[in-house]
């Protein structure tokens, strides 16, 4: 493109905006169209692909919205309820724009086919979801042939593309995408010849083993992983080996599986390098900011909300979530908010909270997910000796996030919590 | 008899334990735990009977701005037709524009069950 004087202006064009959203996904939708309604108006959601909505365009099977909608929606049918209440309401998008830059001033600094776009905003909101760990993340030995792909990948390709990834289909990794693309093959004509877990629980959810991989005929593998990636050009096979209970391949349980194609749903991670650069810390065990009960980040105004900040197993949570943030912009926007001191730890078979602080001030639903399986779990939260907050899980997973509800009247006092699943 | 099974109506995933006696060809339900709520029970019911799931795919598109549109059942259908309206979804194909919610293939194979479309394409 030349740079005439046009596009000089455009260039250094500066905006103005009360709020600016980055990702116009579920999170980013759900938290504008909050706002607005709270009389926040003056809003602009910047999209770094050329529609609204996010992951979920590519997600065609149903299941979302039970939570938030009482129906069972597609991906596609769910983000729409979402961009047409945008549109009503004319919020202002910009699509094709990839933010590069957000200052703890809450300067945002964007690319767009124009040139340069800057927003001075009094508040931030991070909605930028997630990505897929690869198999650069996994360092799997072996040449590096086509036909290795993530499932989010393999669902674009599929979905969006009408491509077909390949025939014979190994699957690493029981993450939902994985369980759900083992499914859309299948039905689109590929033979799917596993799913392959190296920890001894599948990591998806119960409905998703039963439905996409059981009622295919699917076998699932647990405790295996692929230990070697056979092809020149294409692939050609791969090694499955069992593991141990430290995670290890046993030497002598090799197998060797002929396909031309293996996907890995190996894990979500929280896309967080523009909150690093604002300066906002990041917590170690979610991947995404550390934030109080209002969503703020430890930068102030500068507020998460959905998969960047925690990976969640249902979209309607991430709506529920960015709504409920939004409710502390608007309350950051008219006065400061509440300083957010006491910590909560994570104790006992408790591998992550959200928020990790808190002011005392408010009730609170704390979302935590537990570390193993546990039948009939009590989760506790304690402040010294005392109990502050309880609730009973019947079957406690991993893959299921759960929520429990701290009321500010049972705190005594600024002391640290700790959050925990009793025997 | 008891049969164990994972509920897939909603999240939740709950394993459901069924108490049952064969009568010849028909199977009589004594009791349904497991559930947290009583869809859980419909849904041991009929899959008892005759186990029903919606499925989801996708429809060319000729001349629109995606080369396909997303399509589902209008509601489940039996498990042994999944593969037979698959068949009849990909010889299907349409013009753009399609709107979402617009029945592409009206009551598929004589199930009672619409394919309809869950995305607009222009």
């Amino acid at each position: 493109m030349g740079m005439g004087q046009d596009n000089l202006n455009k260039v250094n064009q500066v905006m103005e905006a009360s709020v600016v959203i980055v990702g116009g996904g579920p999170a980013g939708l759900a938290a504008a169209v909050r706002l607005y309604d709270r009389g926040v108006t003056d809003l602009l959601i910047l999209e770094r692909e050329n529609k609204l909505g996010g992951i979920l365009k590519q997600c065609i099977h149903d299941g979302f919205g039970l939570t938030r909608f009482g129906e069972s929606l597609s991906g596609p049918e769910y983000a729409d309820r979402f961009i047409q209440e945008v549109k009503q309401r004319n919020i202002r998008f910009i699509t094709d724009t990839t933010v590069i830059q957000i200052t703890p001033d809450h300067d945002v600094y964007a690319a767009h086919r124009d040139g340069l776009l800057h927003v001075r905003a009094r508040a931030v909101i991070l909605a930028m979801g997630c990505r897929e760990r690869t198999r650069g993340a996994l360092a799997i030995p072996g040449t590096r042939p086509a036909g290795v792909l993530t499932a989010g990948v393999a669902q674009a390709y599929m979905n969006l593309q009408n491509r077909m990834p390949g025939k014979k289909i190994v699957i690493l990794g029981s993450g939902d995408i994985g369980l759900i693309m083992a499914r859309r093959l299948t039905l689109e004509g590929a033979h799917v010849l596993g799913v392959f877990e190296i920890n001894p629980i599948p990591s998806g959810l119960p409905r998703n083993i039963q439905q996409c991989l059981n009622d295919y005929g699917i076998p699932l593998f647990l405790s295996h992983t692929v230990t070697d990636i056979r092809g020149t050009d294409r692939l050609q096979e791969v090694v499955v080996s069992k593991v141990d209970e430290k995670l290890q391949p046993l030497a002598g349980t090799e197998k060797v599986y002929a396909c031309d194609t293996l996907i890995l749903s190996v894990g979500l991670i929280p896309e967080n390098e523009l909150t690093i650069g604002a300066g906002a810390e990041l917590c170690p065990q979610t991947g995404g900011a550390y934030v109080d009960e209002w969503y703020q980040t430890t930068v102030p105004g500068l507020f998460a909300a959905g998969n960047v900040l925690h990976v969640h197993d249902l979209v309607d949570f991430v709506s529920l979530e960015a709504e409920t943030m939004a409710e502390g912009v608007v309350r950051y926007l008219n006065g400061a908010l509440p300083n957010a001191s006491i910590a909560l730890r994570c104790g006992k078979n408790i591998g992550h909270t959200v928020p990790q602080k808190i002011s005392g001030t408010e009730n609170v639903v704390v979302t935590l997910r537990v570390r193993a399986p546990q039948k009939d779990a009590e989760i506790v939260i304690r402040q010294g000796k005392a109990m502050v907050a309880r609730k009973r899980v019947r079957n406690a997973l991993p893959a299921n996030m759960i929520e429990i509800h701290l009321l500010k009247d049972q705190l005594t006092g600024g002391q640290d919590l700790e959050v925990s699943v009793n025997d | 008899m008891i049969k164990e099974m994972t509920c897939v109506v909603c999240p939740n995933g709950c394993l459901l334990q069924v108490e049952y006696e064969k009568q010849g060809d028909q199977v009589a339900i004594q009791r349904i735990t497991g559930n947290l709520c009583k869809r859980g029970l419909e849904y041991a019911r009929q899959e008892m009977v005759s186990p029903r799931r919606t499925i989801a795919s996708s429809i060319l598109v000729e001349g629109g701005s995606m080369p396909l549109v997303s399509v589902r059942t209008s509601g489940p259908i039996p498990k042994a037709m999944i593969f037979p309206v698959m068949a009849e979804i990909r010889k299907c194909s349409v013009k753009a524009p399609v709107q979402a919610g617009t029945v592409l293939i009206p009551n598929v194979l004589d199930l009672g069950v619409d394919i309809i479309a869950t995305r607009t394409v222009e």
